[in-house]
């Protein structure tokens, strides 16, 4: 049988992906968190610390919803809805934020940077600075800070600084590359809080073993309310932290089928993409080996998708190497599929989740007309779309 | 590491003249392609003894606004693996030691072997990986082995000793010292972290040790002589190319610039 246990060695390496591509002044901080993050894994103190947070503070366990009236439109599947829109700050993004805030203060640092495209993790790293009494800079690609002006103005109401990245292409991938650089010059008193499951080791697995929990929770609702395992479970992947958060108690279920949904944007054929499994090859990125959209040169394409939380084109490398062994599948879900299923949720459902979600909304209506109504199908929804009411309204047309 | 690249037999020459060695960083393709092979000639002739050819990035973390800027044009202007082996290739016919300094994703996606064979056809000595680890690099290892290459990697002043030791085991032609904890760039001094940073080198490797980051003046450049058997400058040039309204006289300032650098590097022992 299949043992994740296998693809980690002492170099974070997952198959011939991930591993630590960096600066050697960024090795000493690497080795610190690494070191800091198995030593709190260890550590029943900081496990209730964290679990208090996650009961008292987000709100977990996120509960389970049996979309029924959705599921009408998905082939007649049993549809459930992993419910991480209902966490504080509306998307799984805290699960991370929480467990790397309080790594931040058990190595004695003062000062977290992070990066942000959609502004969710911006916005939690913030929130988890304010709890915890931590100064906060946020990177934000210009362009970014324009499509998401109401998440600039939450994060500077929880006390953090925002700076717009006019570099590159002026969105997430530049503003890692300005996080790196502020982590570089201020690696003593600083920790670079990345908010998906990339980057150098150990960011892959520890951003992953601080969103496991989702999949942990789900796997046993699902059970409990059904009496089995699901068939599918399906989450919406840029860097992937929400879906690895899901899958990661399933890998271990061969039979169920693990299906992560890209954004396809204009369609992986037109090139105007995000699609990074579907449509990218294998190369280095921000630090980890995994799958790059990159021209022939080695230098990196721009990415494009309605959604900025996966307009980004790299991904984990954990993802690449479920993709590679046949362990899990990616899709590409084009900006039409994914407002579609968008619009399907908020109108069957009553709930708006955010528009990266919607992309494996969009997967569940396909894969649930795939298999019919026998089928029980698990969609961590991520986030909720509070934050993408105008890209909505301008999409769909409604005037403001 | 058994090479006798150019860039070997240049400390062999400075240590017994008793001088550090200056080295200059000109990003391929910067200003223009034809602009970058004049900067070229203009640094070999005002004396610089290296050059390292930057193979300019989409995403260089390691670099600082100036450096970026620079890759940005020079990627505007449509430079790619061809006009980097270009550059090298005219650096080395001006009878100057030349390496390339790029990021780890470009030689990957060339292809590794090949990569290093090609720096070797065009007479280069080495290249800088500034973000490849010593962990990752046993097939760069390899292929620099079989290509007869210096592998140049970059310690830092946070490495720590035992770490210290097993990355300069694995550097040839010269180790690469960050001056400081920072991306390129010019600063207003250089900081102690670099005389700390070369003597604790100094007691685990022989081997030339050259100082990078932050300096952009002929005082500077004297300063680090002082200890380091290589002086990097690379912002300061491309500052003054910048700053420069036309070609003449930007090829005039990196000139005026080289030739202050390597008298720097001259009167410091």
């Amino acid at each position: 049988m299949f043992d994740p246990k296998l693809v980690i060695d002492g170099l974070g390496h997952f198959g011939p992906y991930g591993g630590r591509f960096v600066p050697e002044a960024l090795i000493g901080a690497l080795e610190e968190l690494e070191a800091a993050h198995s030593s709190a894994l260890q550590d029943p103190i900081f496990q209730a610390e964290l679990a208090e947070l996650h009961r008292t503070y987000s709100g977990r366990p996120s509960i389970i919803t049996e979309a029924k009236r959705f599921a009408q439109h998905a082939g007649g599947a049993r549809i459930i809805l992993k419910r991480e829109d209902l966490n504080h700050t509306g998307s799984h993004k805290i699960n991370n934020v929480l467990g790397q805030a309080l790594l931040t203060k058990r190595m004695g640092k003062t000062r977290i940077i992070a990066e942000t495209g959609a502004g969710q993790h911006g916005v939690a790293s913030a929130t988890a600075a304010a709890l915890m009494g931590l100064e906060c800079v946020v990177y934000m690609g210009e362009e970014d800070t324009k499509r998401q002006s109401l998440n600039v103005a939450r994060m500077k109401l929880l006390g953090a600084k925002v700076v717009p990245v006019t570099s590159g292409s002026r969105t997430l991938k530049d503003a890692i590359n300005e996080a790196m650089r502020d982590w570089v010059t201020n690696v003593e008193n600083t920790h670079y809080l990345l908010g998906t499951v990339a980057g150098p080791h150990p960011f892959p697995t520890m951003v992953r073993d601080f969103h496991k929990i989702i999949g942990e929770e789900a796997r046993a609702q699902v059970i409990e309310l059904t009496g089995k395992l699901p068939d599918a479970v399906l989450a919406c992947v840029g860097g992937g932290s929400n879906a690895i958060g899901i899958f990661h108690d399933f890998i271990k279920d061969i039979d169920v089928r693990l299906i992560g949904l890209e954004a396809g944007g204009d369609g992986v054929e037109t090139g105007r993409h995000a699609a990074t499994i579907t449509g990218g090859t294998r190369g280095v990125l921000h630090g980890t080996r995994s799958y790059v959209l990159q021209d022939e040169n080695g230098q990196t394409v721009e990415s494009h998708s309605i959604s900025a939380g996966l307009d980004y084109p790299g991904v984990g490398p954990e993802h690449a190497y479920l993709h590679d062994i046949g362990r899990a599948e990616y899709r590409a879900i084009t900006d039409a599929q994914a407002m579609a299923a968008f619009a399907l949720l908020c109108q069957t459902e009553g709930i708006i989740p955010a528009i990266e979600t919607a992309h494996a909304l969009a997967g569940a209506i396909q894969i649930g007309n795939e298999l019919g109504p026998d089928a029980t199908l698990l969609i961590n929804l991520s986030g909720r779309g509070d934050k993408d009411v105008q890209t909505a309204a301008d999409y769909f047309g409604i005037p403001l | 590491m058994s090479t006798n690249t150019a860039l070997d037999q240049l400390f062999v020459k400075t240590r017994a003249e008793n001088r550090a060695a200056l080295i200059a960083y000109i990003p391929a393709g910067f200003p223009s392609q034809a602009g970058c092979h004049k900067v070229i000639e203009t640094l070999a002739k005002a004396g610089v003894d290296a050059i390292e050819i930057g193979y300019p990035y989409s995403d260089p973390v390691m670099d600082g606004p100036t450096i970026q800027a620079a890759a940005t044009q020079a990627l505007e202007n449509g430079t790619g693996v061809t006009e980097v082996f270009a550059a090298l290739k005219h650096a080395t016919d001006q009878g100057v030691a030349a390496v390339v300094m790029t990021y780890w994703n470009p030689i990957e996606r060339y292809g590794v072997a090949k990569f290093a064979q090609a720096i070797a056809d065009n007479g280069g000595s080495g290249v800088i990986t500034p973000d490849l680890t010593i962990e990752e690099s046993d097939e760069w290892r390899a292929a620099v082995k079989t290509s007869s290459i210096n592998p140049i990697y970059v310690v830092a002043p946070s490495t720590k000793p035992e770490r210290l030791v097993k990355v300069t085991d694995h550097c040839g032609g010269f180790i690469y010292a960050a001056s400081m904890m920072g991306v390129t760039g010019g600063r207003s001094g250089i900081s102690s972290a670099a005389g700390e940073l070369v003597a604790r080198l100094r007691e685990v490797s022989n081997k030339p040790i050259s100082v990078g980051l932050g300096v952009s003046n002929r005082e500077q450049a004297k300063e680090v002589a002082a200890f380091a058997d290589g002086v990097i400058v690379g912002s300061a040039f491309i500052k003054a190319i910048q700053d420069a309204p036309d070609e003449e006289s930007a090829l005039a300032a990196v000139a005026h610039l080289a030739s202050e650098l390597a008298k720097g590097v001259r009167e410091a022992r």
